[in-house]
């Protein structure tokens, strides 16, 4: 027991859950916070320079380093700004922390207390409980510790996601003796059981007895580590992996049976083979809309098994023969020791042989590359430049459709991006927070002009704060994927996709004390990368590409994901 | 448990402020529709009951059920099975009642159905009445050919058979 304030209660209980960093802005409700942060050595803030950048920055915190990242603002706006984050966070199963000033909720001046709809009071509980696992407001300094404990205990195990705490102002400021122990109050929050023994053996017959198997990973064979397991089955099998967009880097996309992504715009032969299969193993997959389309005719000859932590994804999307609700590790663990008593692992099947020559009919890489200044061809360049540790976040449109197609990703938390709610401005905040996680790794926003200029202002942070990070900027002066929509489903009927040859991202990565590179070749391209992976300072690359290239093949909406569409 | 399509769900849940509105807010965003939801304290202080009766098929029935447990604030819930439990509903019923012919009427139909009269005045008496839905609504057809003037419902609330109970700690 010691006697402290509920600001110092909770950066003492930031600082034992081993917090290094918090992304924030402050305002006059979160001010005692601040106080308190003055001088603390063991937490480094990290000034935003809007508060939906630093959820961003969080979650790319977060997705790169495994643990929970923390943002920080005050009342009212601070709050209602973090909440595309924070949403962000919720639709893609990332631990962050978000944490809120909030008026009082009770004092001296009755007016300015909670419920009175005071100055820069906003009900952040009642907004984000939609989009956090769990939110709370404690009413007493003594009570901090335990919310503390808690939300990090919520926010990392289980399936992951945000959690937020809301902090009033004579909370915050309030005096009394608090209390540090390892108590969590967590209601009715139980992780689940282990898997469930018939069910194991059930799913390893039906790989075993599969002609054509096919693996699926999703974002939370991610969050499960289970890459290991992925590769160890595979081989077992000879059985090609696909992941979802969210899995990309689960399996290393150059292993010969590594299929990249499935989806809309997915991997065509992962799309092709993926109505093939008769045994289907998903592993940390929500089957999302973009990587099932029509749902009919998703994998409609596979038996499917799949493994998830959180059992409201059973039968939410897809009818599986064969679920599996735990924690995919000792699921994946279980389900290989089963099958390889009844497996031996041979040269593969037809399908093995089947799976390499749809690959190398469809494999948009295995094509020949152009020379131009186009996405296929920048990308797969990039990923020559860059080492396999590197991560790479993007932005959202048809820079990060081609990143899917041409990017391929080799190890997991390399490849962050907003997968669920799809957020313009996600890629550079989030490469910011994973290099303040991983200092030493090189990290590359691959963004969109359309993108970058959502958050575009952050540069002041990463230069301020000595992050340097490369930005490459797909420059087609566009709303591209939205003009590819009106391109493809809208008869050309353009409207209001139009940014203009504005701003000069040169010039206005010059203007934030960051360096601007513009690059007419490939060569250059290649130049202005490796010097920009060796910078001391963030560098925005501006690629100047034609306005009408599509993201192609293409699965329009409605259609099966064997129905793509499209040259390429 | 089935009425028509209607289905009950018994919810546990930690009795605090903002978990009726999670809950609500939950239905409302997975475009699950409540027809009633009932709430109050269990025997144990901290612990609420909710019993919520929704409209929907299996599969919907299904993903209700697993979205609400995932809830923190929520200990247990289960969708009560067919025939297995036990239900009641009580409805205040204020009825017109123009002339003492009919007033007499309407105390007989009371007596059959087991309600009570609770309150009387010149030309309305207000009905207390208490089964499950289908038996209220049957009366209520009746009270309507002498005109109602205002109605209460509760919702249903109800309790699984037997010594079987919804625990917390399994």
């Amino acid at each position: 027991m010691a006697k402290m304030s509920g600001a110092q209660a909770l950066l003492e209980s930031l600082e034992r859950e081993n917090v290094d960093v918090i992304f924030g802005i402050l305002g006059g409700a979160i001010l005692p916070v601040y106080d308190a942060l003055c001088g603390n050595k063991k937490i480094r803030h990290i000034l935003a320079r809007h508060e939906q950048c630093a959820a961003h920055e969080a979650e790319g915190y977060a997705r790169a380093s495994g643990r929970a990242g923390v943002c920080m603002a005050t009342s009212g706006p601070g709050a209602t700004n973090l909440v595309t984050g924070i949403a962000n966070a919720y639709m893609d199963s990332s631990p962050i922390i978000a944490l809120t000033g909030q008026i009082p909720s009770s004092g001296v001046n009755s007016s300015y207390m909670i419920g009175r709809d005071a100055f820069q009071e906003a009900d952040i509980i009642g907004i984000t409980t939609a989009i956090t696992k769990y939110n709370y407001q404690p009413r007493t300094v003594a009570e901090v510790p335990v919310a503390v404990k808690s939300a990090f205990y919520l926010a990392t195990t289980g399936r992951p996601g945000p959690v937020l705490i809301d902090l009033p102002k004579n909370v915050q400021a309030g005096i009394a003796e608090v209390e540090f122990t390892d108590k969590i109050d967590v209601g009715g929050y139980k992780l689940p059981p282990d898997p469930d023994l018939s069910k194991i053996s059930e799913a390893a017959d039906l790989i075993a007895k599969a002609e054509r198997a096919i693996i699926l990973a999703g974002g939370g064979a991610i969050i499960a580590g289970v890459s290991d397991e992925l590769a160890q089955m595979s081989d077992l099998l000879m059985a090609p992996v696909a992941t979802t967009f969210m899995g990309k880097g689960v399996f290393p996309e150059n292993h010969p049976l590594s299929l990249g992504s499935i989806g809309m715009h997915g991997n065509p032969a992962a799309n092709k083979l993926m109505g093939e299969a008769d045994v289907l193993l998903a592993v940390g997959t929500r089957f999302s809309d973009r990587a099932t389309a029509n749902l009919d005719s998703f994998a409609s000859h596979a038996k499917k098994i799949q493994l998830d932590i959180d059992a409201a994804e059973i039968n939410k999307n897809i009818e599986v023969d064969v679920p599996i609700v735990a924690d995919a590790k000792i699921s994946m663990k279980m389900l290989y020791s089963a099958v390889s008593k009844k497996l031996q692992k041979g040269e593969g099947k037809a399908w093995t042989k089947h799976t390499k020559e749809v690959k190398e009919q469809l494999s948009p890489l295995l094509k020949d590359l152009p020379r131009d200044l186009l996405p296929k061809a920048l990308l797969s360049e990039l990923r020559k430049l860059l080492p396999e540790s590197a991560i790479v976040t993007t932005e959202v449109g048809q820079n990060q459709m081609w990143s899917a197609l041409y990017f391929q990703a080799l190890k997991p938390r390399t490849f962050i991006s907003s997968g669920g709610l799809g957020t313009m401005g996600f890629g550079f905040p989030a490469a910011i927070g994973a290099k303040v996680a991983c200092p030493d790794r090189s990290v590359v926003d691959i963004a969109g002009d359309g993108s970058f200029i959502m958050s575009e202002q952050e540069l002041a942070c990463s230069v301020t704060e000595n992050i340097p990070v490369v930005v490459i900027v797909l420059n087609n002066s566009v709303l591209g994927m939205v003009a590819q929509w009106q391109r493809m489903l809208y008869k050309r009927r353009y409207m209001a996709i139009n940014l203009g040859k504005t701003p000069d991202f040169v010039k206005l990565a010059e203007a934030y004390g960051a360096q601007g590179k513009r690059v007419t070749s490939l060569e250059e391209f290649h130049k202005a990368v490796e010097t920009a992976l060796t910078s001391k300072i963030t560098t925005v690359i501006d690629v100047p590409i034609g306005s009408e290239n599509d993201v192609v093949p293409f699965v329009p909406p409605g259609c099966g994901l064997p129905q793509q569409k499209g040259d390429y | 448990m089935e009425v028509g399509k209607t289905k009950v769900i018994s919810v546990l849940v930690e009795n605090k402020p903002g978990v009726l509105h999670a809950i609500a807010n939950l239905f409302r965003r997975r475009n699950f529709n409540i027809e009633s939801i009932t709430v109050g304290p269990t025997q144990q202080q901290d612990i609420s009951r909710m019993t919520i009766t929704i409209n929907g098929d299996e599969k919907t029935i299904d993903q209700v059920v697993k979205q609400v447990a995932k809830l923190i604030d929520v200990f247990k819930v289960d969708e009560l099975s067919l025939g297995n439990f036990v239900m009641r509903e009580l409805a205040l019923i204020k009825v017109y009642v123009p002339n003492s012919k009919e007033r007499s009427d309407i105390i007989n139909c009371v007596e059959v159905f087991r309600g009570r009269i609770i309150d009387v005045s010149t030309d309305c008496v207000t009905v207390e009445i208490t089964g499950t839905p289908d038996k209220i609504d049957a009366f209520l057809n009746l009270m309507k050919t002498y005109g109602v003037i205002e109605l209460a419902r509760t919702g249903i609330t109800a309790l699984a058979r037997g010594a079987k109970s919804i625990k917390i700690d399994e």
